[in-house]
């Protein structure tokens, strides 16, 4: 019951780090979609040095701990523009910029799930590439992926856990804090389990039923 | 109108396209038969500029396919294009399917566009279904809708990869009637088809084509009582004993 009504009254602060966790990977999650969306055609693309440029990055990325990449960009983003930004935007920039490394794997599947004659089709018809791959080929590969983008988002999520090596109060620090503060370590991890556990979870069904509307 | 000069093409190390020359002129109706991998898809689909071509000269009313400052989507608004598999937009609505281009490429008024599509399905049979999903159609009548989302584009000229190849039997007659219309109404077509009686009924010449080349180029009477190559012979046989 104690443990209940700790939690009850650190909940402002609790929410305020479920707040940042969320918000940050919803920010990373549109701004990397919208990044890999570019990364994905520059791979498909028929030019092998941007094809090439595009696997450096996505490969480079992909090798790394995302927890290197923060640490970087916190260190690096004030460096190379000059004034200090602060732990979120350095944060928001290195999970915007490995995600969509992640991102663009899932983005280029999804275009290549769209078969070819669609293209063709479309072209066929006067639409530029760009109209073609605005109207006719993204809309179905986002569609055939989105549960794969989802996962992917999950996963982001409880990622932004990593963010207190740059000092920022993500949900589980705010958890962390309490608990020290108040002695209580094992209640209130069973407590952040359940909630990670508790968003996962219906993410995942949601993912569960979208992957159902995408098979019939 | 469409004249295909000596077109060479290659994938890879592959010749497919060996010096094909064909000609279609205004109102012409063209069939194109031949083997599987023979390269009718490919020569046709380089008459829009779909597929690339390494040597010779393609020009569409007057303009050349394969130049450098050719405008391709503007010049492939004007040649409408039907494919084997029909190629609807499977998350628009038929509808959707034949405003899209008309919309987008010809910027005409939503209410313009709409007017022509239904005018258009119409004429095809299908004013009904214009809300549906094309899932929610037959083959035939997928492909009808194709046809339609073509000549919303008031093309100088049609296309036609195979367009009943894909269909059930007793659906093939629904989008040849279509096409025989569109002939007697003085389109000029180029049609890759093994419907023989389609070529018979409505072609003015027949293009025979075997291993990239176009073997033989004859009127439509002449091709069908005496073909001269003995691949086109052996071709027809195979071809028509079914008949
Ligand atoms: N994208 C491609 N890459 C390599 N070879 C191809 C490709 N498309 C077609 N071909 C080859 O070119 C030849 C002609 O193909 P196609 O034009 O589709 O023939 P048809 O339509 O007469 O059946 C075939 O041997 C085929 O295997
Ligand atoms: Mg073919």
């Amino acid at each position: 019951m104690k443990d209940l009504e700790l939690i009850v009254d650190s909940m402002p602060f609790l929410l305020q780090g479920l707040g940042l966790s969320l918000l940050l990977a919803a920010l990373a999650a549109a701004g990397g979609i919208m990044m890999a969306v570019v990364l994905a055609l520059l791979r498909l693309s028929s030019n092998r040095f941007l094809s090439g440029a595009a696997a450096v990055y996505v490969n480079f990325f992909r090798s790394m701990p995302l927890i290197l990449v923060i640490f970087w960009f916190f260190f690096l983003v004030p460096m190379v523009i000059g004034r200090p930004v602060g732990s979120f935007y350095s944060a928001l920039i290195a999970f915007t910029l490995f995600e969509a490394a992640h991102y663009t794997e899932i983005i280029r599947a999804g275009i290549l799930s769209v078969s070819r004659g669609q293209g063709w089709a479309a072209a066929a018809t006067g639409l530029t590439y760009g109209q073609s791959l605005r109207h006719v080929i993204l809309p179905q590969a986002f569609r055939n992926m989105t549960p794969l983008l989802l996962t992917q988002g999950i996963i982001l999520f409880q990622d932004t856990s990593l963010v207190f090596v740059v000092s920022l109060s993500d949900f589980l620090t705010t958890v962390t804090i309490v608990a020290r503060n108040e002695g209580r370590l094992v209640s209130m991890y069973v407590f952040a389990a359940l909630v990670y556990f508790a968003l996962c979870f219906a993410a995942s069904r949601v993912v569960g039923g979208l992957q159902k509307k995408a098979i019939r | 109108m469409i004249k295909l000069s000596n077109i060479d093409k290659w994938y890879g190390a592959f010749h497919t396209l060996k010096d094909c020359s064909v000609n279609v002129s205004r109102g012409e109706v063209l069939v194109i038969c031949g083997p599987s991998g023979s390269g009718k898809s490919t020569l046709i689909k380089c008459v829009n500029g779909l597929e690339p071509f390494q040597g010779g000269e393609i020009t569409v009313d007057g303009v050349s396919v394969g130049a450098a400052g050719t405008n391709l989507p503007r010049l492939r608004a004007r040649i409408g294009m039907v494919f084997q598999n029909f190629e609807l937009y499977p998350h628009m609505s038929v509808l959707e399917n034949i405003c899209l281009a008309q919309l987008k490429v010809l910027k005409r008024p939503r209410d313009e566009a709409e007017a022509r599509a239904f005018a258009l399905l119409e004429r095809v049979g299908l004013k009904d279904h214009a809300r549906k999903l094309p899932s929610q159609l037959s083959g035939g009548q997928q492909q009808r809708v194709a046809i339609a989302r073509a000549l919303a584009m008031d093309p100088i000229a049609m296309l036609f990869d195979e367009p009943t190849s894909a269909l059930d039997p007793e659906m093939i007659n629904e989008v040849l009637e279509v096409m025989v219309q569109l002939a007697q109404e003085g389109m000029t077509m180029m049609v890759v088809t093994h419907e023989m009686g389609f070529a018979r009924k409505v072609a003015d010449r027949v293009v025979f084509m075997d291993q990239g080349e176009v073997v033989e180029d004859a009127a439509t009477d002449q091709f069908f009582s005496a073909p001269k190559s003995d691949r086109a012979k052996s071709f027809l046989s195979r071809i028509l004993q079914h008949v």
